[in-house]
């Protein structure tokens, strides 16, 4: 029988170990920490992603996802996108005609009609668009839904598990070596995050991702709205079931990533802005407070697209990186990685366009060239 | 090499101060501490959140203070008198030069390490009721003094019920407690200071109430080995108590209770500065690490107040009871305050100023064996009270024993119950060990707009009896700026720069990120810069 070995506990990989289980795959999740910790827990919880290939498979899947799972994940169909000026609402606008293009239906809001779905925008609000398409889910709850729908249908999860490097016979791997020993395998999946690029530097093959640090702020619980997918002014995020408007945005940060271990992402000043964005925002709820902020750390790739290909050597290594745009579309991308994995290919999408092998030419010191490196402030010492 | 116009490259956020000093807290330990430094020549802020405002007390921030405060903690102005006049050494760090803030929240400390590497420097976070701020610093002396430790018992989250640090406050600081006649639950020296303020105040105190002993308390009813059994009243208008067998039941009437079990190290500010912390039981839980002059261990920074290449930390230092609780410190603030003169001594020091040697004192001389172990006091009053499964633990979120226990879901969500039949604290520690960051997403213990106040200390230990284990192998769950919940507005009353505003994005801002997949990946690496804030003027 076929055992896949999946390195990485966060939504795609635990969604692949998901779908391979139903299909009665032999699955190990190996996680180095505990599922879901890094940003697949970590993020806006939107589930709305019109210019991806998997864009389709993610909207028929989402409303089943508490079905499938057995497990709450907190998900909401539909979201309000929000243009405080006229050049706001034409950039959403733009992102809208994508989704329309491919059959799915928003209805444009002037003033009157968005405080009616979001009374926490102000009268002055250009207006906002209700998309019949997309929504949002809770990412922590949604991960512990997928790690425990995976043990329920006999998958292996072995967190705190550190992978140190691969056995490889006859171009293939044929085992997994962690810290708890060897794992045994057919076929691999690399679904590592950030940590992808040193993973597969082990096999001698360079998967170009830069890490990066992106914050988030949350505030008290307030008054349910009608759609709590409400956003907009260049933060995304949602109100929570509970109430909480939780947001993020703004600059990220460029970072090393030295070893195997996550380093603690903390928060800088740009939280600051986030509130001010939001405060923008929802300008009734001025008063809301915020009680914590947080940070994740994610990978991009140059171009910003995912990476989901199974490749030709070793021909038994499938690497997933999403690129930072995990969580939403991970209903849809682990069921594309189980199909590379057991078949080769996807048989719902197109993911031509996101083959390893597209990087091929890139310069070594790409990260240098385009300024994707971590940039330390010149202090006046040295000014 | 290229810059990333979306990313922090380059995005200053200004200050307003750059100060060799700052002194967060301005209780014995800080005042000491802020005037010990003026006198050696350093510039000192000095900053206090008291008086802080009453819709803060409403959520019990940062003190348990149980609807208890007085309409008079709603006049600013009045409140920042009474905090003088309480703290009448605060007229000599006024005299000395000291910049005093008084009402001023320390709300976030930014610092660089390995995920943040574009800081000036190290950078406080400083808001009132109306705008936040930021001020640079070099050192750093921590004397945030302690909080309130919550201890759930049968109608502890009714109006009446509040801290031994609420009640200092209540009847001390702000002079506006509106109660009359408390009971104490608690027979050690937190309780004993209860006492005392009560009695200085002219509140009767109606009994003093533990689960094990109470210590020698003259003229008041003692009440040893008991425990509560329910509180009568919407608001607290009476306790009732009863041995451990059920035996023994009393009722008590009151119109307040005040749990003063103990005071636990408030090391939030610690934990965002990257210093590390240890748990120990004799200083009443999380610790920060220190050497024997009161500097902190940095693991971000090269050392204190050291600049490397890229790299400056501060020098942080801690004194009074945020670096652990203790009888002795209880019982005599002179403690606390020559452990402030001690921290700013080894500041002063290491700013290359001339300062005295420092004297160790007899409360830091004497070994930890001699300490009582307050952990097991926890421990003892939670068992005490565990018998009832619907016993709130997180009040913000609704979180039960049984909840936690049963990593149940919150309530507000439908879920399958029989999933859960097989699934609790004990599963979950099966695979792997306990985190109280990973109960907190699964309950939402903790997450709540006290931000865990209330809850933390219990759920440690409640995981840690399920566990059969040390409370200290419990991970201490993360805090996060803002260290007090502040509105959206005072958040958002500050000036961007140019460079902030004209590359905002909400995501990357990698255009090909944003282009449909059937669209080819455009030549040259392009971003998305045009989501400008706000409304059209």
């Amino acid at each position: 029988m076929t055992h896949v070995v999946i390195i990485g506990g966060g939504a795609t990989g635990l969604s692949a170990a998901f779908w391979l289980r139903r299909e009665g795959v032999a699955v190990t999740v190996v996680e180095k920490g505990i599922v879901g910790w890094e940003a697949s827990g970590r993020n806006g919880g939107g589930a709305t992603h019109a210019v991806s290939p998997l864009f389709a498979e993610e909207q028929r899947l989402w409303p089943l996802m508490d079905e499938l799972l057995g497990y709450p994940t907190e998900y909401q169909r539909q979201r309000v996108r929000i243009g405080l000026s006229r050049a706001q609402l034409d950039l959403i606008l733009e992102g809208v005609a994508i989704a329309r293009r491919q059959g799915f239906i928003a209805h444009e809001l002037d003033n009157r009609a968005l405080r009616e779905l979001v009374p926490f925008v102000s009268e002055r609000a250009a207006g906002g668009v209700l998309l019949e398409y997309g929504g949002h889910a809770n990412p922590q709850r949604t991960l512990q839904a997928y790690a425990w729908a995976v043990q329920d249908s006999g998958g292996v999860i072995q967190q705190h598990t550190a992978v140190g490097g691969f056995e490889t016979a006859g171009g293939r791997i044929t085992a997994v070596r962690t810290d708890q020993g060897l794992i045994g395998c057919d076929v691999v999946v690399l679904a590592a995050g950030p940590h992808t690029a040193q993973l597969a530097a082990k096999l001698g093959i360079r998967v170009p991702v830069a890490a990066a640090r992106a914050e988030m702020v949350v505030t008290e619980p307030l008054a349910l709205i009608r759609f709590g997918g409400a956003d907009g002014n260049g933060v995304y995020g949602r109100q929570t079931l509970r109430g909480n408007l939780a947001y993020g945005g703004g600059a990220h940060e460029w970072i090393d990533l030295p070893d195997a271990t996550t380093p603690r992402p903390v928060n800088s000043p740009v939280m600051q802005s986030v509130a001010k964005r939001v405060h923008e925002l929802f300008p009734r709820v001025a008063h809301a407070r915020v009680i914590r902020s947080w940070a994740g750390v994610v990978e991009n790739t140059p171009d910003g697209r995912p990476i989901l290909d199974r490749l030709s050597g070793p021909d038994n290594l499938v690497v997933a990186s999403m690129s930072s745009v995990g969580f939403g579309l991970s209903p849809a991308s682990g069921r594309a990685v189980a199909q590379l994995a057991t078949i080769g290919r996807c048989d719902f999408a197109d993911l031509s366009q996101l083959r390893l092998s597209r990087f091929d030419g890139l310069a070594a010191d790409w990260q240098h060239q385009m300024g994707w490196v971590p940039w330390v402030h010149p202090k006046e010492a040295a000014a | 090499m290229a810059l990333d116009p979306t990313s922090i490259a380059g995005k200053e956020y200004a200050w307003e101060a750059h100060v060799p000093l700052v002194v967060v807290g301005a209780g014995p330990a800080g005042i000491a501490a802020a005037l010990e430094a003026a006198g050696l020549g350093m510039q000192v802020m000095l900053v206090d959140e008291h008086p802080v405002a009453s819709a803060l007390m409403g959520i019990d921030v940062p003190w348990m203070f149980g609807e208890r405060m007085g309409a008079a903690v709603q006049n600013q102005g009045r409140m920042i008198e009474r905090v003088v006049a309480a703290r009448p050494e605060l007229q000599a760090a006024f005299e000395a030069g000291v910049d005093v803030r008084l009402g001023v929240y320390a709300w976030s400390a930014f610092v660089e390490g390995p995920t943040s590497r574009a800081l000036p420097g190290p950078v406080l976070g400083l808001a009132d009721e109306t705008r936040a701020w930021f001020v640079r610093f070099d050192r750093m002396i921590v004397a945030a003094g302690g909080r309130d430790l919550g201890l759930a018992f049968p109608g502890w989250d009714r109006p009446g019920v509040m801290g031994a640090r609420g009640f200092a406050a209540a009847v001390g600081l702000y002079g506006a407690f509106s109660g009359r006649r408390i009971v104490v639950l608690g027979g050690g020296a937190a309780g004993a200071e209860v006492v005392r303020a009560a009695r200085a105040a002219g509140v009767e105190v109606a009994g003093i109430v533990d689960v094990g002993v109470v210590e020698g308390m003259a003229d008041v009813p003692v009440y040893a080995g008991y425990r509560v059994s329910g509180v009568e009243g919407a608001e607290v208008e009476a306790v009732r108590i009863a041995r451990g067998d059920g035996s023994g039941a009393l009722r008590i009437a009151c119109d307040t209770v005040v749990l003063a079990v103990d005071v636990v190290p408030v090391v939030e500010m610690f934990d965002l500065l990257g210093c590390a912390l240890r748990f120990d039981g004799t200083r009443g839980g999380w610790v920060p690490v220190l050497d024997r002059e009161g500097r902190c261990s940095q693991a971000g920074v090269s050392g204190p107040g050291v600049s490397g290449p890229g790299v400056s930390g501060p020098g942080v230092y801690a004194a009074g009871d945020c670096a652990g609780v203790s009888d002795a410190a209880l019982a005599d603030p002179g403690l606390a305050a020559a452990a402030g003169r001690k921290a700013a001594r080894a500041a002063a020091r290491d700013a290359g100023l001339v300062a005295p040697e420092v004297e160790v004192g007899p409360a830091e001389m004497a070994p930890a064996a001699m300490e009582p172990d307050r952990d097991l006091w926890r421990r003892a009053w939670l068992g005490a009270h565990m018998g009832a499964p619907d016993l709130p633990i997180c009040r913000c979120e609704e979180v039960s024993l049984a909840d936690i226990a049963g990593v149940r879901p919150p309530r507000y969500l439908d879920y399958d119950a029989a999933k859960f039949a097989d699934r609790d604290v004990r599963t979950l520690a099966a695979e792997g060990p306990l985190n109280q960051d990973q109960i907190k997403r699964l309950t939402r213990a903790g997450m709540g707009a006290c931000q865990g106040r209330r809850c933390r200390e219990q759920v440690q230990a409640i995981l840690a009896m399920s566990g059969n284990q040390a409370t200290g192998s419990v991970p201490m769950p993360s805090h996060r700026a803002p260290l007090r919940p502040l509105p959206l507005s005072v958040l958002a009353a500050f000036e961007e720069s140019d460079a902030v505003k004209d590359n905002w994005t909400a995501w990357f801002g990698i255009a090909a990120q944003w282009t449909p997949h059937w669209e080819k990946v455009p030549d040259g690496l392009r971003y998305e810069t045009r989501w400008k804030p706000g409304v059209e003027e």
